[in-house]
């Protein structure tokens, strides 16, 4: 919202201080986002009239213009084209210093010198416009203001521009009030402590004719259209504004149209009542009817977009009843609260005016605007709720405006249809309450004297409670502890004390939350980098690793980001992808982080009607890949093992999964021959651990013949939550010395290490204090597919040291179990 | 035998030793030496047995000198083994010398991710004020996400938040997260209060990217509900906090704002991390940066999970742990988080 300060005077006394009225308005929350200084360095611009414009040869974009600036022909080169011969124009002859500092050189450009500049409202810093000249006036027979200008006047005179300060404020989406420029006045009088006066404008000067016999009017659904008045002007001029009207328009950042149409804006911009004038002799039937839409029903808008209603459902209690505006033959000619058709706009040929000022149900407003996607500054004003009793005030007030100097006809009466609208509330408000949430210690009379400036009556009752009686024009304020913000606002929330109260509890971390960091920490310790890799994936990413598509998203920003992730790999691999683009493939990377398995609609019906539980069962994966020099398969299995004894977790099963095996929970991904799932209790899944398959590289674009990625994925959840721990307690350690005995087996591929070691601890029982495998040898002298496996046994009794009978006993027994179990051959 | 026994002997042994400790160069020479003079065969020992046929006189006398002689020749040699057991050092020394940046095939350890740090960096200040930490899903309720937080459907302040729908349940019934709030919601649902817990966790808008925003992000946002909490309590929770974790130099102000489940809301503003107030670019000469919201909880939300508000109050607040990351490491771009660039991630 653009507020100049000219126009704040028009309703408070506010003074020169800007640097005072910016602070106060931010205290009040209209946060102050710019401060624009207009009319400074306007001082070298005159207006000149265009005499002749011609093509410069060679140049499509650009034409040789002569103007008049009062002291004959200057030439210029302009490469705008929005204004003709005879138009009033402004001017920077060379010499002249613009706004923002820019200097206006003599200029040849395809031969033709340039004497000076015709200005956009941009470079005059008088408006954002940029596409075309500021026209003051156009050439005579075409109608508009500013014909009186005379060549060579300055142009700050010509515009009566006063120098003037515009405030662009931030004005959050629960006050209507200070949409509008009266509205931000009276908080900013009421924080300057000067006083605030809404003048009333003049009731209009009434013709002969009533309107009942001009217009007519019926309002079927009064629940989306509470109230509805309209006003007929029977004899209108559609010409350009007033000076005054198109500038301060201008200043608030909207662009002058025709005196119809501008002083509806203007009206809107300082009392936030949106109107609607109509061409009455292009409304079938000469009046309105205001009704719900039917669905499907369309309507050509004012920007030119064919509108259909009642379509879609935009959630809730929503009825997808679209209030239309329709001429008295049901035609629609508008969308209430939001824009208008094209069919009864107003055009230059316009005579007779219909003015409508409204008060439509703004959730109803709300949820068109959001079905239709067409926000407006009048349906942003309507939804949050403009003032039901201002709309007398709005209709006078666009009557003064528009016919300033009583040249405006007005029919006799209004019609005024009402249904129920919000008026003011009385709201109690207890003065105790007040200082328990501000923390404050206010008084009664310091409480009212808050309320008071900004249009709250309050009035102090006994037991220490407020009458409070909120405006109409302040929907937000419903409650007490609405009332209590605003005198919070107005108090300054800087001046309420800041304490500091400890918490009754002590504060920590989950023991999940804990040991989730050292997680983190031991992966880092393996050389990883954390990654952040998207949650939403592409579709075509699981499929890709074997997985079905997961949960989709209904209105993805891009395709790209449309599938909530069932896995870490498809993220990772990208990310392993991109930076292999950049010569920085061989890398680890890890990452902590949810997936989202999709949910049976049992679940979600569940989650949906209890609030209790989630709707996805979401679960919390460590993810790690390792892509450095030498990694594979064999070295996530060695990360998981150092995880799981930095974690102290113990009894988790490497579980084969065979080769045909294609459940994408256990093996989605991985190479068919180097992969195991994680599994406790018997079955519980853990996780995964193996290697990607490089053809899954490949499809990801990260060349696999170069490099191998290890690959680790596992549920934090069930790590650090159900898997089985090490026991804390510490045991007492045996005095006597250790003896180790080697043994290395032939043993067949199919069988795995860790089953031979199984065996070796089952044979040696409670003597065994552990049990190392420290060298595998494959090739020359092993037959068929097996291998040679050589163990180091570290015997230690508790309470005696073992003799050597008893070393040669044990070591039998193992050689024994190892080959009965396993076919094993001893290799000596 | 006139002539004491051996005393001559005696003098050339302690002479011969001085000899050889000045020739040997090693400790093996040094040794046989000391052998051959001290050894079991040794010459002082034979002297020593010969003792036994001297006369009382001859052989307290002789015996003395014996004992001086010994005494002086193991000094000598003791001397001599010091000096070469320096000297063989030096040389082993010498010979195992290493240049201690030939490290070859170095392993680097690897980096928690900056948000992750920040985040931890946060919980560690809110903790060690007395604050749990509580998370909560991803995939939300709209109930949870909006409506008791007091936001109904379709209700216009709503387009605070573009947010990302799922296909799952009734159209919009289910979002991705667009702030940690739910997990207020959750928490309040299931504890009675007194609560004091912040709430840190991966969001989603529908946002498109530019250098400050990223449609998937991380907030913290922290809750405290109990007996006698107002606006001063709130206020004076978000100075603690922001000098303890930005320095005792920034500090916090509040500005009116408007959130749809605290009243009253405001905004908070932090002292320019990068001019320390005195007004620069970064914070448009203001002195202050906007870091999050906000405010007193409303009644609504407290009456939506079935808290008396008549009996407890609480406030509420968040703010982007990302762009706290951000401000920290001055990252001009906040989408190269995005990225997962591992000459970014090793860095910061």
């Amino acid at each position: 919202m653009r507020v100049p300060l000219s126009w704040i005077r028009d309703f408070a006394p506010v003074g020169d201080d800007v640097a005072a009225v910016a602070r106060t308005l931010d205290d009040l929350g209209l946060v102050v986002e710019e401060i624009v200084r207009v009319g400074e360095g306007l001082g070298d611009v005159v207006v000149a009239r265009v005499e002749e414009i011609a093509a410069i040869p060679g140049a499509d974009r650009i034409r040789r213009v002569v103007v008049d600036a009062g002291a004959g022909p200057v030439e210029v080169v302009c490469g705008a084209w929005n204004f003709k011969e005879g138009d009033l124009v402004p001017l920077a002859p060379v010499g002249a210093v613009l706004p923002g500092g820019f200097e206006i050189a003599r200029r040849k450009m395809k031969g033709v010198v340039s004497n000076g500049m015709l200005c956009s409202p941009k470079e005059l810093q008088l408006a954002e416009d940029h596409e075309g000249i500021l026209v003051l006036g156009a050439a005579p027979g075409v109608g508009g203001a500013g014909q009186s200008l005379v060549p060579g006047t300055a142009l700050v005179e010509a515009l009566g521009i006063e120098r003037d300060v515009v405030f662009d404020l931030a004005v959050e989406a629960n006050r209507p009030d200070a949409a509008s420029v009266a509205g931000v006045a009276r908080d900013l009088a009421a924080g300057l402590k000067v006083p605030f006066v809404l003048p009333d404008p003049p009731e209009p000067r009434s013709g002969p004719v009533p309107i009942g016999e001009l217009a007519r009017l019926e309002v079927v659904d009064l629940d989306l259209c509470p109230r509805f008045v309209a006003r007929v002007l029977p004899a209108v001029a559609v010409t350009a504004s007033e000076q005054w009207v198109a500038r301060r328009l201008t200043l608030a950042g909207m662009r002058p149209l025709n005196n119809v149409v501008d002083a509806s804006n203007y009206v809107m911009l300082e009392l936030g009542q949106p109107t609607h004038p109509y061409d009455l002799d292009r409304l079938a039937g000469s009046g309105l009817r205001v009704r719900a839409a039917r669905p499907g029903e369309r309507l050509l808008t004012l920007d030119g977009v064919e509108r259909r209603l009642g379509e879609r459902s935009v959630g809730g209690a929503d009825d997808r009843r679209d209030c239309l505006i329709c001429d008295a033959e049901d035609h629609p000619v508008g969308i209430a609260g939001i824009m208008g058709g094209t069919s009864s706009e107003i055009t230059d040929r316009t005579t007779r005016v219909l003015v409508e000022a409204a008060y439509f149900d703004p959730m109803a407003v709300a949820r068109t605007s959001k079905r239709l996607g067409l926000r407006t500054e009048a349906s942003a004003r309507f939804e949050r709720g403009c003032d039901p009793a201002g709309i007398d005030r709005a209709v006078a007030r666009l009557i003064e405006v528009l016919g300033a100097g009583d040249t405006v006809e007005v029919a006799a009466g209004s019609i005024d249809v009402r249904g129920q609208v919000p008026g003011p509330r009385q709201v109690p408000v207890r003065l105790a309450r007040v200082n328990a949430v501000l923390g404050t210690d206010l008084s009664a009379a310091q409480v009212t004297g808050l309320l008071e400036p900004i249009g709250f009556a309050s009035v102090p009752e006994a037991g220490g409670v407020i009458e409070v009686t909120v405006p109409s024009f302040r929907p937000d304020s419903q409650r007490e502890i609405d009332v209590i913000e605003e005198v919070a606002r107005h108090h300054g929330y800087w001046r309420i004390a800041r304490r500091r109260r400890s918490s009754p509890q002590v504060g920590g971390l989950t023991p999940y939350q804990r040991q989730r960091r050292l997680v983190r920490q031991v992966m880092a310790g393996l050389g990883a980098h954390e990654a952040w890799t998207a949650s939403l994936l592409a579709p075509g990413d699981h499929t890709r690793v074997g997985w079905a598509e997961g949960i989709t998203v209904s209105n993805p920003l891009a395709p790209d980001e449309s599938v909530l992730r069932r896995s870490v790999l498809p993220g990772m691999l990208r990310a392993l992808a991109f930076n292999a683009a950049r010569q920085r493939g061989e890398i680890r990377l890890f990452e902590v982080g949810n997936v989202f398995p999709p949910p049976t609609q049992e679940r979600v019906a569940a989650a949906l009607s209890d609030r209790v539980d989630s709707v996805v069962e979401e679960r919390e994966m460590l993810a790690v890949a390792l892509g450095a020099p030498g990694d594979d398969a064999m070295s996530a299995a060695a990360a998981w093992y150092l995880l799981a004894d930095a974690m102290g977790i113990e009894e988790v099963e490497l579980v084969a999964v065979p080769p045909d095996a294609s459940d994408p929970a256990t093996a989605a991904g991985l190479h068919p021959t180097r992969r195991a799932r994680l599994t406790f209790d018997e079955g519980t899944e853990l996780g995964v651990l193996g290697e990607v398959d490089t053809e899954v590289l490949g499809a990801f674009g990260f060349d696999g013949a170069r490099q191998r990625v290890g690959w680790l994925e596992l549920d934090l959840g069930r790590l650090l939550g159900e898997a089985p721990r090490r026991s804390e307690e510490a045991e007492t350690v045996s005095r006597y010395p250790s003896s180790d005995v080697d043994l290395a087996f032939v043993v067949d591929a199919a069988v795995p290490a860790a089953a031979v070691e199984a065996s070796l601890r089952g044979a040696v029982g409670g003597v065994l204090e552990s049990v190392e495998l420290f060298d595998v040898f494959r090739g020359a002298g092993m037959p068929g597919r097996s291998r040679s496996l050589a163990f180091r046994l570290r015997l230690r009794a508790f309470d005696h040291t073992l003799a050597e009978g008893e070393i040669q006993v044990l070591r039998g027994r193992c050689i024994e179990q190892v080959v009965a179990d396993h076919g094993a051959v001893l290799r000596q | 035998m006139n002539e004491p026994v051996g005393l001559g002997a005696l003098d050339s042994v302690l002479s011969r030793a001085r000899t050889a400790a000045e020739e040997v160069t090693t400790a093996a020479e040094l040794q046989r030496v000391e052998t051959e003079l001290l050894g079991k065969h040794g010459e002082l020992t034979l002297v020593q047995r010969s003792l036994g046929s001297l006369d009382p006189e001859q052989r307290r006398h002789t015996g003395r000198r014996l004992n001086e002689v010994r005494r002086q020749v193991e000094e000598v040699l003791a001397e001599r083994r010091l000096l070469l057991r320096a000297a063989e050092r030096a040389q082993r020394l010498a010979d195992e010398r290493l240049d201690l940046t030939e490290v070859v095939g170095l392993r680097r350890r690897g980096r928690v991710h900056v948000v992750e740090r920040t985040r931890q960096e946060l919980e560690d200040v809110f903790v060690a004020m007395g604050f749990a930490v509580v998370e909560g899903p991803e995939v939300e309720t709209d109930w949870h996400n909006f409506e008791a937080l007091n936001i109904p459907p379709a209700h216009p302040a709503r387009s605070m938040w573009d947010t990302l729908f799922l296909d799952l349940g009734p159209p919009e019934s289910v979002v991705l997260r667009t702030h940690t709030s739910p997990v207020q919601i959750r928490l309040m649902q299931r504890q009675a209060p007194p609560v004091y817990a912040v709430m840190p966790g991966r969001c989603y808008r529908r946002d498109t990217p530019d250098a400050r925003h990223i449609p998937t992000f991380h907030q913290i946002e922290g809750l405290v509900v109990d007996h006698g909490i107002s606006f001063a309590e709130l206020a004076g929770t978000i100075e603690t906090f922001t000098t303890a974790y930005f320095g005792q130099d920034i500090h916090s102000r509040l500005r009116p704002s408007y959130f749809p489940f605290t009243e009253p809301s405001a905004e908070f503003e932090i002292t320019c991390t990068i001019c320390k107030g005195a007004g620069c670019r970064t914070c448009s000469n203001t002195g202050w940066i906007e870091l999050g919201g906000c405010g007193m909880v409303d009644p609504a939300v407290f009456q939506a999970v079935g808290i008396d508000p008549e009996v407890w109050t609480g406030f509420a607040f968040g703010f982007g742990i990302d762009r706290c990351a951000q401000m920290r490491h001055e990252l001009p771009d906040m989408r190269v988080l995005l990225e997962n660039d591992v000459r970014i991630l090793e860095q910061l």
